[in-house]
């Protein structure tokens, strides 16, 4: 909001590359800018100063609905822009602006329909006769159907219970690595980041603060405290022991790796 | 009048063989189904259960938003199916909900809290008294005057918070109210609840799915399809990590690696809630 | 950004004018209005001037303010000060080609777009120095004759409370909204009159459908803070009038006794 007595540097001199089919997270504290680096990205937002390339296209100036099928956002509560008469219909919506056969349309809802794992009766569905995990998935097939080259999940877990949320992310991976798209998931819990992205982008009152592997990123677990954020429960155990114990690695951050460093350990002293 | 149950304890709440019956949509569901249950004064108790577990349900039995269609609740030695007692609970129970927005009704913080009072006809001279009073109780006097749309999630919770304290009650039931707010604001009404607790004697019930908020309270109640499934303390509870896991829900991460070690035989007790407990015995044991 | 603007511009201030109370303030707005529509006569137009311009002042609220409420309605003003110029019939002053300026013209002119600046100024120096709950109070307690025919009276004023609470909420929430659909390649607001209002659907139905469950959620709050209506409810805000009220009343009545001396004498 340049002019304006509200101005602040919502972003400030913020540089970093994607690389096709990463599985990035972005972090920081709320108001450290990721939303609004994240709404650049489908041209929401336009930056004042700089270029932003997404999938081979230039933002400023750009045609949106050309960026937008490149780039799929998955905003928090996705569930609310529900508003079609069916789950079928909600779904066809952003795909009725792209000129596709009737056919290969069905096509897609369908096939996106069973990757989110909604049954066909509750295609026929009104958004408002389903569960509350079930709107969501619906809601998110609503921008899949789009085949995104990019998929950005903006806390999708939220308000979800820990089963819940572990069958949203089993559904996630899986595409991931069928459809190797490039996902960038945006979150606060730590231990969700530790599993699932391969780099990670701390986002601190506009800057990147830093951009590396989990293992560089959670391995700064004091630093990452200073500006506002966590590391995963297990990163602060591992943490703990290396000050008794140097030869355990800091900079754990899955109960697998712990489990494996530990046992270790524990055998060589019997 | 204070009840008190076998172990001489003050009831404050107690739910006998309740249940309640959801008769909507395609077929009736038992939200709560055969629950009985103590709540003492003063106790800090987490009830943890996956979404449809019907927690809410027995939350809002509790003050009687809903009636037990079968069994009974009686809040303070009154029965919450007899209308003239309603009022009477919902002043000494108090409840925060998840949506932080949609519990505030005033323009500003302070008129918010006022809201309580007023209801309950109190002087208005005395109304100004307990709004500020509640507001520094909570550490948000410097909030009053603001607009509520300018606060964050957990300030808005806080808010809520202080508008229940407001009313004077005994019971504060907090149903869900951290679900929507980030790692700070988490944070932030956690501090708040314990605080009241342990200085003010304050009964908190808390109603949640994230295990490590559960790990605070001095009893952790399961439900799931609207039975009690276990109850203890956090590190009873969380220590038959199958049974957790089975109902949807999880254990501190902690808790998990030592029960893996503990199933690859390198360990041989798993009960652990938190860092420092882990650490201890890992340190025990590696030596 | 529209998060900080708050509704009806209050602006802090400790004057006399902003110590008043509200139905004094509502009283004195109404009548004055009333009064600025019987006068015809330019001076008396120019005393109302005055007394608006000394209210200002006391307020210590800048007459920037008052200049900037004139603008949802500058196309109207200046409309109808040229019609009112080059079409009065009477004493011509100036000829532009077939066009020509009266006298007349130009004094209905300056009388027509002073009263305009006059009703829009009295109504925002009303909101300028009343913060909203303070004014529905005040409007609240106004209306409290009508309860003897059951008139809803405390119901409209929770009502318009609850509505002050909530704009700002549902003003971000409809850019949540528009944003949500816009990443799915919806054109909101394009196309001609039909498919305008069409696109809109995407936007209204989401905030209709999550509005209700807010009047439900709020609704059970309510009731968990043991609201049942007016019965036995008391508030913490009380309307007293003061000497002051009575103080600036009389004034006020004097001067607008002497506006309206101004309009029948000249």
């Amino acid at each position: 909001m340049k002019g304006t007595p509200f101005e602040k540097k919502a972003l400030d001199n913020v540089s970093m590359e994607l690389k096709k089919g990463e599985f990035a997270a972005l972090i920081g504290h709320t108001g450290s800018g990721k939303s609004t680096l994240v709404q650049h990205l489908n041209g929401l937002l336009k930056q004042d100063e700089g270029q932003l390339n997404v999938a081979g296209l230039e933002t400023k100036g750009r045609d949106l609905k050309e960026l937008r099928k490149k780039v799929g956002i998955v905003f928090q509560y996705p569930e609310h822009q529900l508003f079609e008469e069916t789950v079928y219909k909600d779904i066809e919506f952003g795909l009725l602006k792209q000129n596709i056969p009737d056919e290969e349309r069905r096509k897609r809802i369908l096939d996106t329909a069973a990757i989110m794992e909604i049954s066909e009766s509750m295609l026929h569905k009104s958004p408002y006769e389903i569960s509350g995990g079930q709107k969501r998935r619906a809601a998110i097939a609503g921008i899949l159907v789009l085949e995104p080259e990019i998929l950005v999940l903006d806390e999708p877990a939220a308000g979800l219970d820990p089963s819940g949320t572990r069958e949203l992310f089993d559904i996630v991976t899986s595409l991931y690595r069928e459809k190797k798209i490039t996902v960038i998931l945006v979150s606060h819990s730590m231990e969700l980041v530790g599993d699932y992205a391969s780099r990670i982008i701390v986002m601190n009152k506009g800057r990147i603060e830093h951009d590396g592997t989990p293992s560089e990123v959670f391995g700064m677990g004091n630093k990452l405290e200073e500006i506002g954020l966590g590391v995963p429960q297990i990163t602060k155990l591992m943490a703990r022991l290396n000050e008794y114990y140097p030869e355990i690695a800091r900079d754990v951050y899955t109960i697998e790796d712990a489990q494996r460093i530990i046992g270790g350990i524990l055998r060589r002293g019997r | 009048m204070a009840v008190s149950n076998r172990a001489g304890r003050d009831l404050m709440i107690e739910i006998k063989k309740a249940e309640y019956i959801y008769d909507n949509h395609d077929f009736p569901v038992k939200a709560v189904d055969d629950v009985s249950l103590e709540i003492n004064t003063g106790e800090f108790i987490a009830v943890l259960g996956r979404n449809g577990s019907g927690k809410s349900t027995l939350a809002r039995l509790m003050n009687a938003l809903i009636i037990p269609d079968s069994g009974k609740v009686i809040v303070l030695g009154k029965d919450s199916s007899e209308a003239e007692n309603v009022w009477e609970i919902r002043k000494n129970v108090g409840m925060i909900f998840q949506n932080p927005d949609n519990q505030i009704v005033g323009t500003t913080v302070i008129e918010d809290v006022a809201f309580g009072p007023e209801n309950l006809g109190v002087e208005p001279v005395e109304i100004k008294k307990r709004a500020l009073k509640a507001l520094d109780m909570i550490g948000i006097e410097e909030l009053r005057e603001r607009a509520p749309h300018l606060l964050s999630g957990g300030q808005k919770q806080k808010v809520a918070i202080a508008g229940v304290l407001a009313m004077k009650p005994s019971c504060i039931i907090l149903d869900e109210s951290t679900s929507m707010l980030d790692p700070v604001g988490r944070r932030e009404v956690l501090e708040t609840i314990r605080k009241l607790n342990k200085i003010e004697n304050m009964t908190i019930i808390h109603i949640t799915h994230h295990m490590d908020e559960a790990c605070l309270a001095d009893r952790v109640v399961v439900v799931d399809e609207g039975k009690i499934v276990i109850q203890g303390s956090p590190r009873e509870v969380f220590s038959d990590v199958m049974l957790i896991e089975s109902l949807g829900l999880d254990v501190p991460q902690v808790t998990r690696l030592l029960f893996n070690l503990k199933k690859e035989g390198l360990v041989d007790d798993s009960a652990v809630i938190d860092i420092d407990e882990a650490v201890g015995k890992l340190r025990a044991l590696i030596g | 950004m529209i998060r900080n603007i708050t509704l009806g511009q209050y602006l802090p201030g400790t004057s006399a004018i902003h110590r008043a109370d509200p139905r004094t303030k509502i009283i004195m707005t109404i009548s004055f209005m009333v009064v600025l529509f019987i006068v015809n006569s330019i001076w008396a137009l120019i005393a109302a001037l005055v007394f608006v311009a000394a209210v200002f002042l006391i307020s210590g609220i800048s007459f920037k303010y008052a200049i900037r409420g004139m603008k949802p309605v500058l196309y109207i003003i200046i409309f109808t000060t040229v019609l009112n110029m080059f079409f009065t019939d009477g004493n011509v002053l100036l000829r532009l080609g077939p066009a020509r300026i009266t006298e007349e013209g130009l004094i209905l002119a300056a009388v027509v777009s002073l009263r305009v600046f006059l009703l829009i100024a009295s109504a925002s120096i009303m909101t300028y120095t009343t913060t909203p709950i303070t004014l529905t109070d005040g409007i609240e307690k106004l209306m409290g004759p009508l309860k003897v025919i059951k008139f809803p009276v405390h119901e409209m004023a929770m009502m318009m409370t609850i509505a002050l609470r909530f704009i700002p909420t549902l003003i971000d929430e409809t850019d949540k909204i528009m944003k949500a659909q816009a990443a799915r390649g919806a054109d909101i607001g394009t196309g001609n009159l039909l498919q305008r209002a069409r696109s809109f659907i995407p936007v209204l139905i989401p905030l209709f459908v999550s509005s209700f469950r807010r009047a439900d959620d709020l609704a059970v709050a309510m009731e968990s803070r043991c609201y049942r209506g007016s019965e036995g409810r008391t508030s913490m805000r009380i309307l007293k009038f003061k000497g002051l009220d009575v103080a600036i009343l009389g004034i006020f009545i004097i001067i607008c006794a002497g506006i309206l001396l101004v309009h029948y004498l000249i």
